[in-house]
């Protein structure tokens, strides 16, 4: 039953999306957000859309996986709509008692819903097309400046490696330590949550103690293996900016561009 | 044939929770050549898998000295150097494999020692064609089988182009397909790519292949001769816990029930001739 959880949100598959520098698809990720930030006129938020259902058509993921992504952050789009919708002042619409609805603050409880809802779109997108490992990969090189700064990009890119690694192999062990447990009559799926959550322990501590024994032989193997942390390592697969990534950047910018120009040349009429 | 590693007069002990000192190496001599395919035999806590600590340096000896392609393993400067020429595999798969993706991990090594990406890619190649997984290079290491795993760690190895390596019970988690793939390998890279090869293991039928057999007990060594002069001593393998292979097994209760039967058969083929011939005399 374990073994159906899969890691991260990857869909394999090979549209130019895909194939994008993880680098690239990481800083236009991030650029997007800016975007949908500036955009104050409802013209910039409809190229934030457009843009979505543009990229989302070429990497040939499935719509429904937008929904899916949208699920978690429900309650948070209701919760900043209410609060903005009652207690922003301006123009009531509707005021009865100590409540009073605004035009101000409905458009900007529409604005923010839309925002959220294309950045969460926009960010899955990036996990969707990128498979965990090239992502880490991605982040490491783009905090490799970062270094000059005492952070441990090499170290914390390195942990994010051995624990992608080790999740089936855990999750293995895990499999194996419940059918022993159940076959000594641990009983895991009756009681209340008290009782589960206290059924729990017999498979985490030996769960646990495999852990700690799996790092310590790693880190002999590694060790045997000259790895002495980032300093003087070369990478084998080395990133290349292909011309792909170049028109993408282009493009991202454009849209930047032309959402700037839509601020500036047409009346500001969204709250930011 | 120059000496590869040497251990002259190693003592080595681990400290126990009682601060009392756990002798496990008493004053071992032992000396390697390349292009050696040795055995080390003995059974669990006879100090065979200490020893091979030493070699590559993660243990440096209490007593007596320890050199690893010339190199005093002492000398802390140069542990890399010795690490990239005896390279280490051990037990379990699982915990050696590194990386997502096999290729990657084969490149593990190189990638540690800031080889040029385009020779490291040429290593990790020939590596993997050498344990015959080249066209396993994309996949996961979960999706692999146990023997196809320690044959990917054991390419992490040699893409390290070293000169020597040590298998720490290499075959102990695999099933007896695995252990077939592994060893098959490992006696290829010896006799074509000359590396020298130390194994460690407790299964007689693999010791029985190697050149030379050394077996331990209780921290020193009992034997260090060829499998055919070791396992000839069935009586002492016997009273150190240790079991001989199932020919030769066969012919020595076979003479001691008194037949005449030579006491050095190792191979099937040897203990099937020698019983055919004394059948035939029998007729």
């Amino acid at each position: 039953m374990l073994r159906d959880i899969t890691i991260g949100q990857y869909f394999p598959g090979s549209s130019a999306i895909h194939k994008l520098d993880p680098r690239m698809k990481i800083v236009l990720t991030l650029a997007y957000i800016v975007m949908l930030f500036i955009a104050s006129n409802p013209i910039g938020l409809l190229i934030g859309i457009l843009f979505l259902v543009f990229t989302y058509g070429i990497s040939k993921i499935p719509p429904r996986m937008i929904l899916k992504s949208l699920k978690p952050v429900v309650p948070i789009i209701i919760f900043t709509s209410v609060l903005n919708m009652f207690f922003i002042d301006g123009t009531p619409l509707v005021a009865f008692w100590i409540i009073k609805i605004t035009l101000e603050g409905v458009t900007t409880a529409v604005v923010m819903s839309i925002r959220i809802i294309c950045l969460i779109a926009g960010t899955s997108l990036l996990t969707y097309t990128t498979s965990p490992i090239s992502l880490t990969d991605g982040i490491e090189r783009l905090c490799n400046p970062l270094k000059r700064f005492k952070l441990p990009v090499h170290e914390l890119a390195m942990m994010m490696t051995i624990a992608l690694r080790f999740i089936p192999t855990l999750i293995e062990e895990t499999d194996k330590i419940m059918s022993a447990q159940k076959a000594r009559g641990a009983d895991l799926e009756t009681g209340g949550l008290m009782q589960r959550a206290r059924a729990l322990i017999p498979i985490l501590i030996p769960l646990f103690v495999s852990a700690f024994r799996r790092a310590d032989e790693l880190a002999l193997a590694m060790e045997c293996r000259c790895y002495r942390g980032g300093e003087g390592r070369s990478r084998m697969k080395q990133l290349k900016i292909h011309s792909r990534d170049i028109f993408s950047g282009i493009f991202v910018a454009i849209c930047i561009v032309g959402v700037i120009l839509i601020n500036v040349y047409a009346p500001v009429i969204l709250p930011m | 044939m120059p000496e590869i590693l040497s251990a002259k007069g190693v003592t080595f002990g681990y400290l126990k929770e009682d601060n009392e000192l756990n002798i496990v190496l008493k004053n071992i001599s032992l000396s390697i050549q390349e292009g050696e395919l040795v055995a080390i035999l003995g059974h669990n806590g006879s100090g065979k898998s200490t020893i091979a600590k030493h070699f590559n340096a993660i243990l440096v000896p209490q007593e007596g000295k320890v050199t690893a392609c010339g190199i005093d393993t002492k000398n802390e400067e140069e542990i890399y150097r010795i690490r990239q020429q005896v390279g280490m595999v051990f037990q379990n798969p699982d915990n050696q494999i590194v990386a997502t993706i096999v290729e990657e991990d084969v490149a593990f090594g190189p990638e540690n020692l800031g080889i040029a990406p385009a020779e490291i890619r040429r290593r990790v190649d020939e590596a993997l064609k050498d344990v015959g997984m080249y066209e396993y290079k994309d996949h996961a290491p979960h999706q692999l089988s146990g023997g196809q795993k320690q044959r990917i760690a054991i390419a992490g190895i040699i893409a390290m182009r070293p000169r020597c390596i040590i298998l720490d019970e290499p075959t102990a988690m695999l099933d007896p397909k695995g252990r077939r793939e592994v060893l098959t390998t490992i006696r290829k890279l010896n006799k074509e790519h000359n590396i020298t090869v130390v194994l460690i293991t407790h299964y007689m039928e693999e010791a029985a292949q190697c050149d030379r057999v050394v077996v331990m007990n209780d921290g020193e060594l009992l034997f260090d001769s060829t499998p055919r002069d070791v396992f000839s001593h069935v009586q002492i393998l016997k009273e150190v816990g240790l079991d001989v292979p199932q020919t030769t097994e066969l012919c020595h209760e076979l003479r001691r029930a008194g037949i005449n039967l030579p006491d050095d058969i190792l191979t099937e083929e040897e203990c099937v001739e020698a019983l055919t011939s004394l059948l035939e005399g029998v007729r």
